[in-house]
């Protein structure tokens, strides 16, 4: 049996998709470039590099999957 | 070294007395959950596998919290930064964070194509897609073996706290072990007639407790050691050579470990939502919409786990100053007991207690949503599709409350009969096996280039590699045991699954096992792919149409099935 169609969201615009795949990708490029941030300075309170570079992107992801969110939510409702 | 700490005190009555505590309110908490956002009836899967699909963000939240987070990470990842440093503890911090941009982009689709067509289990989604029974079982079998380690790795940790209360040890095997049957016996009950709800509603307690003990650790940690002596202490040890004459550990990664580094980040990452109980946190919730907040906020549990990886660290510099040791009951050296015996040497004992409940009851959360996914699994894809065809739904759900329990004392007997050192390594094996369902699954969201049969073979390929070269892993099987207060390290032969790393085909460089095995799965499946189509073999029907992807409700006609579900079925109550 058929479904019946449902009403597909409009899609994305272009510069909403480029948007959210750079939102997206820039924590996944800064946690891979290991070798970059493997080092012990400069030190932050007493942490080595590696350590505190790692924490604050634990913080930082969710700030751009969060803008991510927003803006695929924005443009999904329309304007 | 103190042996205070270890082999010879008894048992810590104000710390065992607060755990109890904490075991009474959520074992009540798990029997009333049948109550909470009441549902006509229990005896459908949708209801007891999945909640009724209708948890918020918050719930969600907990949930999913409750689920990846588990005891064992909480156990495992600082006992990995005590023993052996970065490269096989503090992954976990790159890994838990890029999986949410990951699940970002999949899994709303994985929820709509589910909610539309009233998919329960990732393999119902293959069974649907690609119409063969083949690959759906093979995604449901893997889903199976790969999740029981986990559950077996769940009651490793709770082990770890019962010894370093006081109990286990020596002692007949049954006195030893009898705590551990009892709080499963509990466990099992409460989630055979709760079903989803229960993790769902103690997971609040769990994690409020392991947030409560975090933020002292680390105040205590930023107070009276200073982050600077933890890392030079930490720093230290790790470049201390072993007898080998290598060095113990890796402070930080270096040329011979950035691939390792990465790859375990990034393989861990992809294969934490191949799990079915993490899918079953995620199908159980209310919208696309609920999972990506979700996906933004769940990194608050990663800082969580950073926190924690580094008091593996505090345990080192403990040590380093004598004030604590990590000899189990039985005298034998166990990195396992790094932060409980962390815990028990900073905090007065009530709070050594809450502690100690919060990784107790961080155990009992996953362990109920492992072996309700594994149910669901075993329920959908392997009874209904090869045994019943036509049972109905109060036979579904009736099996699956049989199957978890099953699942559940499958796991206790793993633990108590098996050498511990063989769940960590069944478990290291459970993630290469889980990952190589990723390419029929997030693959199949996408497009349906792939043909059945080449994911099927791909999928056999990835298994047989990561299983054979993990096997390959042989490292010296070494114990440190106190012998009259001294420790004294002794080797016997090597033993095998020693290591997620191996070295990548053809090259020096090793890469977790998983990832390659992943490759391997891809080039199969593709060359296959080109093969069936050239020969035009047969791909079958699509049950699922391009819109199901995106929808945001279900199906008329699966809302009927699901209202005749609640509604054909006598009222238990």
């Amino acid at each position: 049996m058929p479904m019946p169609p449902v009403q597909r969201p409009t899609r994305l615009s272009t510069g909403a998709t480029v948007l959210v795949a750079v939102l997206l990708i820039i924590p996944l490029v800064a946690l891979a470039a290991v070798p970059i941030y493997s080092r012990e300075t400069p030190e932050l309170w007493g942490f080595p590099f590696f350590y505190w570079y790692q924490l604050l992107w634990v913080l930082l992801t969710p700030l751009f999957t969060y803008v991510a969110y927003a803006v695929i939510k924005r443009s999904r409702s329309g304007r | 070294m103190s042996p205070a700490v270890a082999a010879g005190s008894g048992v810590n009555g104000v710390e065992l007395g607060v755990v109890l505590f904490f075991f009474v309110v959520v074992t009540v908490g798990g029997f009333a959950a049948v109550r909470w956002r009441r549902a006509a009836s229990l005896n459908s899967l949708d209801e007891w596998g999945l909640g009724g699909r209708g948890f918020g963000t918050m719930v969600t939240w907990f949930l999913l919290g409750g689920d990846l987070y588990t005891a064992y990470t909480f156990v495992a990842v600082p006992a990995a930064m005590f023993a052996t440093g970065a490269v096989s503890g503090f992954f976990a911090v790159p890994y838990t964070v890029v999986a949410y941009p990951i699940i970002f982009i999949f899994m709303p689709r994985m929820w709509s194509v589910a909610h539309r067509n009233g998919y329960v289990t990732p393999a119902d989604f293959v069974r649907g897609r690609y119409d063969s029974r083949g690959l759906a079982l093979a995604v449901a079998l893997t889903g199976i073996i790969a999740t029981m380690p986990y559950i077996a790795l769940q009651l490793v940790g709770i082990q770890a706290v019962l010894d370093t209360m006081g109990l286990g040890g020596s002692g007949s095997v049954f006195v030893r072990d009898l705590p551990l049957i009892i709080a499963f016996a509990v466990l099992a009950a409460y989630t055979y007639s709760s079903g989803l709800r229960a993790p769902a509603l103690i997971a609040f307690v769990k994690d409020t407790l392991i947030y409560v003990v975090i933020v002292v650790a680390i105040i205590y940690v930023a107070t009276k050691i200073g982050f600077g002596d933890m890392f030079t202490a930490a720093k230290t040890k790790m470049e201390s050579k072993t007898p080998a004459g290598k060095p113990t550990g890796a402070f930080l990664t270096n040329k011979q470990t950035y691939w390792a580094y990465s790859t375990l980040a990034f393989g861990s990452a992809l294969a934490l939502f191949m799990y079915p109980h993490s899918m079953t946190a995620v199908l159980s919730s209310r919208g696309r919409q609920v999972i990506r907040r979700n996906a933004a906020i769940l990194p608050a549990y990663s800082l969580m786990l950073a926190l924690l990886a580094l008091l593996g660290y505090a345990a080192i510099y403990e040590v380093s100053q004598g004030r604590m040791n990590v000899f189990g009951r039985d005298g034998v050296a166990n990195a396992q007991l790094a932060v409980p015996h962390f815990f028990q040497l900073v905090f007065p004992s009530w709070f050594a207690g809450v502690a100690f409940a919060a990784i107790a009851i961080g155990a009992l959360v996953p362990a109920a949503i492992m072996s309700i996914a594994a149910a669901n699994l075993f329920t959908r894809n392997i009874y209904r599709e090869f045994l019943k065809r036509d049972a109905t739904p109060k036979q579904e759900s009736r099996v699956a409350k049989i199957v978890s329990l099953v699942v559940k004392f499958g796991a206790l007997l793993f633990v108590l009969g098996l050498d511990k050192q063989n769940a960590i390594n069944m478990q290291l094996l459970g993630g290469v096996w889980i990952l190589q369902t990723l390419v029929a699954i997030v693959a199949g969201l996408y497009t349906r280039w792939f043909h059945r049969w080449a994911l099927l073979a791909g999928w056999a390929a990835g298994m047989a590699y990561g299983t054979i070269q993990a096997y390959l892993q042989k490292v010296p099987n070494t114990t440190t045991k106190l012998v009259d207060g001294k420790p004294v390290t002794t080797t016997a032969g090597m033993r095998h699954f020693g290591s997620s790393l191996a070295e990548f085909p053809m090259t020096h460089t090793k890469v977790y096992i998983a990832i390659t095995a992943l490759l391997i799965n891809i080039v199969v499946a593709v060359v296959l792919t080109l093969v069936f189509r050239a020969l035009r073999t047969p791909a079958g029907q699509d049950a699922t149409s391009p819109e199901d992807y995106y929808s945001d409700e279900a199906a008329p006609e699966v809302l009927d099935e699901a209202e005749r579900e609640v509604s054909g079925v006598e009222r238990t109550s």
